[in-house]
């Protein structure tokens, strides 16, 4: 048992991952990923919904806050992005990044608000109104699109350091950089003060509130943050993978979708996000491959994506009932099966026996 | 209770005047003055129903009495809600446990620190110098309270896959990180058995003792609060019936009417 306690928030494991994954994104994958088709329709879009799951994560998963409307707060980033980089010419585009993450986290604030009053199923049907009111606004107002008529707005090219990025694989080098600093602030607030007040709320708001944590702030906070990880998100995924911004690509499926990343990967876990993500991306993907592979079309494509919907549909009941912490957990047993290391110390479970030992 | 104290019972520390509180047309509390004074072991007893659970929500602000007014070191509470109480300097435990169920022992003894961090959630994020100091010394804090309830074998483990004793003790440690003045226990030892319940009247004097920290405390078993507590009020249909020092009520005849008397030994 350890006794030392630990003062700093990332541990040797920690550093260990942190440096596979960058050995990972910016040396094996860009050595033997040769494909476009794998930095853009898997690569890029799995890190903006990655970035968008630890958005709904922040709300749902550690302040348990039923909220239902990350695709209104993407929509929110992609749109306040197009506006700030077409009309503010000298801003650059990591600044028009953070600008609109904050736009978004202002929307956040206001949807959150019913949080205050309402919760479970009634908070996520009054989330719901970020939806449409977001996505309402956007197509009311022409300001928006600029005046556009066509309907679908092309995104402005990406420029970095004076220079614009045209391959995939330039785009993902830079979206591995902002979602790793992205993530590695959310693991600092997740396992601070900040991570803790946001849990002690989801777990018993009135024992949190008895300690001195006021539930406004925290909630509010939660939604802010949340929003801003979705609007960053919802801008790169605009300008990264859709390369076009229409409202339409914001719809409620999307945050469904997301919704299902954060419940698939595991709840209050900042790398089930990313599995989670991984999984809802690839699953379909699989799916096809072995559709078109194995029975070699003899299987309708239409009944392919039925299946689809019915699979997440158990899964996501299965992984309710038996593991709530999700694949992220189930990640985590894998590894303890086979390093043999205890990952995640807290979960251990209780000895009984050993538990008496200590008390007398 | 006859040996020096460190912190002798000193002057009131908070003083509840003419509360009365209904919930609908049901009476809750009928006009209770009491006063707590500094340092003492104050328990409420009474029969179930009496109002003694709705008193300490008053205090402590998640109730807010009709009537009446809390004074707290001579400054009348302006403000009923938890939080704000809390950040007076009181804290508290629950009848039903109220742990963060999916935290650690730490984390759970870690939110008790609440009031001792200031660093904004971009201090945290970023880990400036300020809120990695400040984690550092609530941790310092949080281990040496895990210490003193001698939970050390524990401290990684989910609140939640804890037996009910322990989970209380871990309770107590929460309230005690707040480093709050008052503590207001609920029933601390509901559902222990003998060994348990001798342990944690020994954890509640030690805090007293060594801290100095004043105690309300709710409780059924008599012996206890007869051995524990320094005074004693009695409440019955939400009034008091006795206000004394314990041996005092003991043998105070409304007591024994309304609620000693079928124990009478």
């Amino acid at each position: 048992m350890r006794t030392q306690p630990v003062f700093m928030t990332f541990k040797k494991d920690d550093i260990i991952n942190f440096v596979v994954l960058m050995t990972l994104a910016f040396i094996i994958i860009p050595m033997t990923v040769k494909t476009d088709y794998w930095y853009t329709s898997i690569l890029i879009p799995w890190l903006c919904l990655s970035l968008a799951a630890i958005g709904q994560q922040i709300v749902m998963g550690y302040t348990g806050q039923l909220a239902l409307g990350a695709a209104g707060f993407m929509a929110a980033g992609a749109f306040a992005c197009f506006n700030l980089v077409l009309r503010v010419p000298d801003l650059p585009f990591v600044g028009a990044l953070a600008l609109s993450g904050l736009i978004a986290a202002a929307f956040g604030i206001l949807f959150g608000l019913p949080s205050l009053r309402v919760r479970g199923i009634y908070l996520m049907v009054a989330t719901l109104a970020s939806q449409f009111f977001i996505i309402w606004m956007i197509d009311k107002f022409g300001w928006f699109k600029n005046y556009d008529t066509s309907g679908i707005i092309t995104t402005q090219d990406i420029v970095i350091f004076g220079k614009s990025l045209t391959s995939p694989m330039e785009m993902f080098f830079v979206l591995v950089v902002i979602v790793t600093v992205l993530t590695l602030l959310a693991m600092n607030m997740a396992r601070g003060s900040t991570g803790r007040r946001w849990m002690a709320v989801r777990d018993m708001d009135i024992a949190a509130e008895s300690m001195g944590i006021s539930l406004l702030r925290t909630k509010l906070q939660a939604f802010a943050i949340s929003a801003f990880y979705c609007g960053v998100a919802g801008a790169l995924f605009a300008f990264t993978y859709l390369k076009s911004l229409e409202p339409v690509a914001f719809d409620i499926k999307l945050s469904f979708k997301i919704l299902f990343m954060v419940i698939l990967g595991g709840l209050g876990t900042i790398n089930g996000a990313f599995i989670g993500a991984a999984f809802i991306l690839l699953f379909p993907v699989v799916l096809n491959t072995v559709g078109n592979n194995v029975f070699h079309g003899s299987i309708d494509a239409t009944i392919i994506s039925a299946t689809e919907q019915v699979v997440f549909g158990v899964l996501i009941i299965v992984f309710m009932i038996y593991e709530p912490l999700g694949m992220a957990k189930l990640w985590d047993s894998i590894k303890q099966r086979l390093f043999g290391r205890n990952s995640k110390e807290s979960e251990a479970p209780v000895d009984q026996a050993d538990v008496g030992k200590q008390g007398s | 209770m006859t040996e020096k104290r460190r912190f002798p019972i000193g002057d009131s520390i908070l003083e509840l005047s003419n509360i009365s509180l209904s919930f609908g047309g049901v009476k809750a509390i009928t006009d209770t003055s009491f006063k707590v004074r500094t340092h003492e072991i104050r328990a409420i007893i009474g029969p179930n129903g009496a109002g003694k659970s709705s008193l300490l929500n008053c205090i402590n602000g998640i109730y807010k009495p009709q009537e009446g007014t809390i004074t707290f070191k001579g400054e009348v509470l302006s403000k009923i809600n938890p939080n704000f109480i809390a950040r007076k300097g009181i804290s508290r435990t629950f009848q039903n446990l109220a742990l963060f169920k999916r935290m650690s022992v730490l984390d759970n003894i870690l939110v008790g620190r609440r009031l001792h961090e200031t660093a904004s959630f971009i201090e945290v994020a970023l880990q400036l110098p300020k809120a990695k100091r400040e984690e550092k010394q609530n941790r310092e804090k949080s281990e040496e309270i895990i210490e003193f309830l001698e939970i050390q074998g524990i401290r990684d483990t989910l609140v939640g896959k804890l037996p009910y004793g322990l989970q209380k003790k871990v309770e107590l440690g929460r309230a005690l990180a707040t480093g709050a003045e008052v503590l207001l226990l609920d029933e601390p030892m509901a559902g222990m058995n003998v060994e348990e319940k001798r342990e944690m009247c020994r954890f509640i004097l030690k805090v007293n003792d060594e801290l100095g920290t004043t105690m309300i405390l709710i409780e059924h078993d008599m012996g206890v609060v007869m051995d524990i507590s320094d005074s004693v009020v009695v409440l019955d249909y939400g009034k008091i019936i006795a206000d004394g020092p314990p041996d005092e009520v003991r043998s105070n005849q409304n007591v024994i009417d309304a609620y000693l008397g079928v124990a009478h030994d």
